[in-house]
């Protein structure tokens, strides 16, 4: 670097030797952050063991559907059409029912959340099925959870509906309802959570990837004053900014292709898009994770409060507020306006349509224009807060 | 009498290290509070005002009496009614309608002669979630409107019907779910976090060495490290529960001190574990990432947003090591299900051995280093 001009940082016109000098620069800017990745493995665990375990540990263990519901079966008086109501429930291999003679018994398994449900069939039920009709089976379902209690609930009528039908079919009676349901689920048929939580959560691992790793290793130098060191070398700040985020840029893509790698071979999520776009969108939002971490250290200063900011900002409104799990158009609009800033929320829509719908222009091409915007207005902040620095 | 004065000078000095400046003191106050807002309205599994479409190409009385039905429930908004085929397939790919409602010409005519009249429902299946959610509410419906077309028309009712009531939360609001468990994933956050950075910290710039010359020995040092967190959690916990009962409104159907309890152990587990980063951490960026590698599979296997009895047998047990999966079971079981300190002592124990196993570790590491 000795041979670059002092004032070459204030912008005289370029001289072949100078464009070299800058080459040089950022060469080694760039080998010297790799040497220190290599140091320090916990940026390399950050980038791979991080995504790796969780994706695992996710793709496994997480799951929308409901499973496995144990059932409390009280039947009063236990009689052909009560056996055969609940070897409807036996096929169905979503539910574990367990008889119970009453609904004390049964209702105190309910308490200690052994069972999920409770199907209550009277000791009439017999009578009024053969009878006057309308026969009521109670359902009793644990609602705390909402979202289960909901779909469970309508497993338990699915059971239902088919037995009905069953029923009557073998008693010759049409009873058909009038008007019948033909559900037709898009891009999901099976309706497999899975296929829409991997591609969300490959959004949310970048987040933390890009912001958490810059933001760590650049206010650490901000800590150590190793930047203001760097900073009085004649290199200039746009090679700065390159220089550091380059080499974590080149961590982030390769994580991502390891995500995805593992994504469509171990969990066969179906990937309908083309790669092309999903490079081209991954490497858009690697770029505004890292504007985000660069700023975040510049801001906080210190490592400390860069730490937390990092997680603070990155991973719970990425996790809550990005559509990967809660549907964005329910939330209340004044939540709906602020999950506009959560730069995960632009890719998990471009993931899930990537992998699920296939290469569906108007949501791509619109969600890469708002994190295009994101990334401007990041690396454009973070540089004038670099120049504030140096004052 | 000496040791507790150490002890306590060592925890003031730490408190005031955490509140000194603004930022340090912001970023303990300020994200939370906002998150517990955003979070208690944003994370929702309710369906409201969804948007749809609908494509009736009858329009007799009876397939506009089912649309208006549709429509007019609270959790759809109708933005587009169509006339073609080919508007259905761009309205769902460019997600401007989770779903379309399709019926055919014949409708009413077939529901006349006694026919099966189909109801075409095409839901976008991105989110398979919210499939599976708004299928079961126009499922609600067509059996509605069935049933009604049958006594209307003095049809006998069907054999057996379904009555279905869901007991502690009656009206399925998703928001006394997920409200009862951001008391435990912020207080998690914020107490690990300054847990595991408070020793990462004075180890990287030094001071820790400065800490180990004077009398105190490790145990000491460790006690005064880990009462301001405990402090510092405590507050924010109970901060949160507040805004839980009285700005949320979810009910407080148990006993207030079994929940507390339970917070005071969850509280205690969870800087147990934060100590142990920390005596494992020797730069503040390991610090961070240990307290991440922590802190995100805690939240995501919890039962926070997706039940545990989903996972796979080996993941479940996983769970079981998870402070906030029991503390979860607390907040929820004291608040909504009414439970007191006895039936929750299967709760309470594995915090406890969690804090106990997780503090020792701690302790013995930061001897181990030392020598």
């Amino acid at each position: 670097m000795s041979d670059a001009h002092p004032s070459a940082g204030t912008g005289q016109p370029d001289t072949v030797s100078s464009i070299a000098a800058r080459r040089m620069r950022l060469l080694g800017l760039i080998s010297k952050e790799i040497l220190q990745i290599k140091r320090d493995p916990s940026s390399l665990a950050i980038a791979f063991v991080l995504p790796i375990v969780l994706l695992l540990l996710f793709g496994y263990g997480v799951s929308l559907d409901a499973r496995n519901l144990g059932i409390a079966f009280v039947v009063e008086q236990p009689d052909a059409d009560t056996a055969s109501l609940l070897g409807a429930f036996r096929q169905s291999r979503l539910f574990e029912p367990r008889e119970y003679q009453d609904i004390q018994t049964a209702e105190r398994a309910f308490a200690a959340r052994d069972v999920f449900a409770i199907v209550w069939l009277r000791s009439d039920f017999a009578r009024r099925l053969r009878g006057q009709g309308d026969a009521p089976i109670g359902v009793i379902v644990n609602g705390v959870d909402a979202n289960q209690a909901r779909i469970g609930t309508g497993y338990i009528q699915g059971v239902w509906r088919n037995w009905l039908a069953g029923w009557l079919r073998e008693r010759g009676i049409d009873g058909s309802p009038p008007a019948v349901l033909e559900p037709r689920i898009w891009f999901n048929a099976a309706v497999r959570s899975r296929d829409f939580l991997v591609p969300g959560l490959i959004a949310i691992l970048m987040t933390l990837i890009g912001a958490l790793l810059t933001s760590m290793v650049v206010a650490r130098e901000w800590e150590r004053g190793t930047m203001e060191a760097l900073l009085v070398t004649p290199i200039r700040i746009p090679e700065l900014m390159l220089g550091k985020l380059a080499p974590y840029f080149a961590l982030g893509m390769g994580s991502m292709l390891l995500c995805v790698g593992v994504g469509v071979g171990l969990f066969d999520i179906p990937l309908r898009g083309s790669v092309l776009v999903l490079l081209a969108t991954s490497a858009l939002f690697m770029l505004v994770a890292l504007g985000m971490g660069l700023l975040i250290s510049i801001i906080a200063k210190n490592q400390y409060v860069a730490g937390q900011m990092a997680i603070i900002t990155t991973f719970l409104p990425a996790f809550i507020l990005s559509g990967f799990i809660f549907a964005i158009g329910s939330m209340p609009a004044p939540i709906q306006w602020i999950s506009h800033v959560v730069p995960a929320r632009y890719f998990v829509a471009i993931l899930q349509t990537l992998f699920l719908a296939g290469d569906v222009w108007r949501i791509i091409l619109f969600n890469s224009a708002a994190l295009l915007l994101m990334m401007v207005l990041l690396l454009g902040r973070a540089r004038g807060a670099f120049k504030k620095r140096l004052d | 009498m000496d040791v507790v004065a150490r002890i306590l000078s060592l925890a003031l000095k730490e408190l005031l290290a955490l509140l000194r400046d603004t930022k340090s003191r912001l970023i303990l106050i300020g994200p939370p509070i906002l998150q517990l807002f955003v979070f208690g309205y944003g994370a929702t599994f309710d369906l409201n005002r969804v948007p749809i479409a609908v494509y009736n190409e009858d329009r007799s009385a009876p397939a506009r009496e089912l649309v208006a039905r549709v429509v007019g429930s609270a959790n759809f908004r109708l933005i587009r009614e169509i006339g073609h085929d080919g508007e259905i397939a761009p309205l769902i790919e460019n997600r401007r309608v989770l779903a379309v409602l399709h019926l055919g010409p014949h409708f009413s005519q077939q529901l006349l002669h006694g026919e099966p009249a189909p109801v075409q429902l095409l839901i976008d299946g991105r989110n398979s979630n919210t499939a599976l959610i708004l299928l079961g509410y126009v499922r609600e419906i067509t059996t509605a409107f069935g049933a009604d077309w049958r006594s209307a028309r003095g049809e006998a009712p069907p054999p057996a019907v379904l009555k279905v009531h869901a007991l502690y939360n009656q009206d399925l609001r998703s928001q006394w779910f997920i409200v009862p468990g951001i008391i435990g994933v912020l207080t998690l956050v914020v107490t690990t976090i300054v847990t595991a950075l408070s020793v990462a910290r004075e180890r990287e710039l030094g001071t820790f060495d400065q800490l180990l010359v004077t009398p105190m020995t490790p145990a000491e040092i460790l006690l005064g490290k880990a009462l301001p967190s405990v402090l510092i959690g405590l507050v924010e916990g109970g901060f949160i529960l507040l805004a839980t009962l009285f700005w949320f409104e979810v009910p407080l159907r148990g006993e207030l001190g079994a929940l507390l309890l339970g917070m005071l152990l969850f509280v205690f587990s969870a800087v147990g574990i934060g100590l142990m980063i920390s005596s494992l951490a020797t730069t503040q960026q390991q610090g961070i990432l240990g307290a991440f590698l922590f802190l995100v599979p805690a939240v995501i296997l919890s039962g926070f947003a997706t039940p545990i009895q989903n996972m796979p047998e080996a993941v479940q047990h996983l769970t079981l090591i998870n402070p906030l999966r029991w503390f979860l079971v607390v907040a929820r079981g004291v608040l909504l299900e009414g439970d007191g300190y006895a039936s929750l002592a299967n709760a309470y124990w594995p915090m406890a051995l969690i804090a106990l196993i997780s503090s020792l570790v701690a302790a013995w590491m930061f001897r181990h280093r030392m020598a």
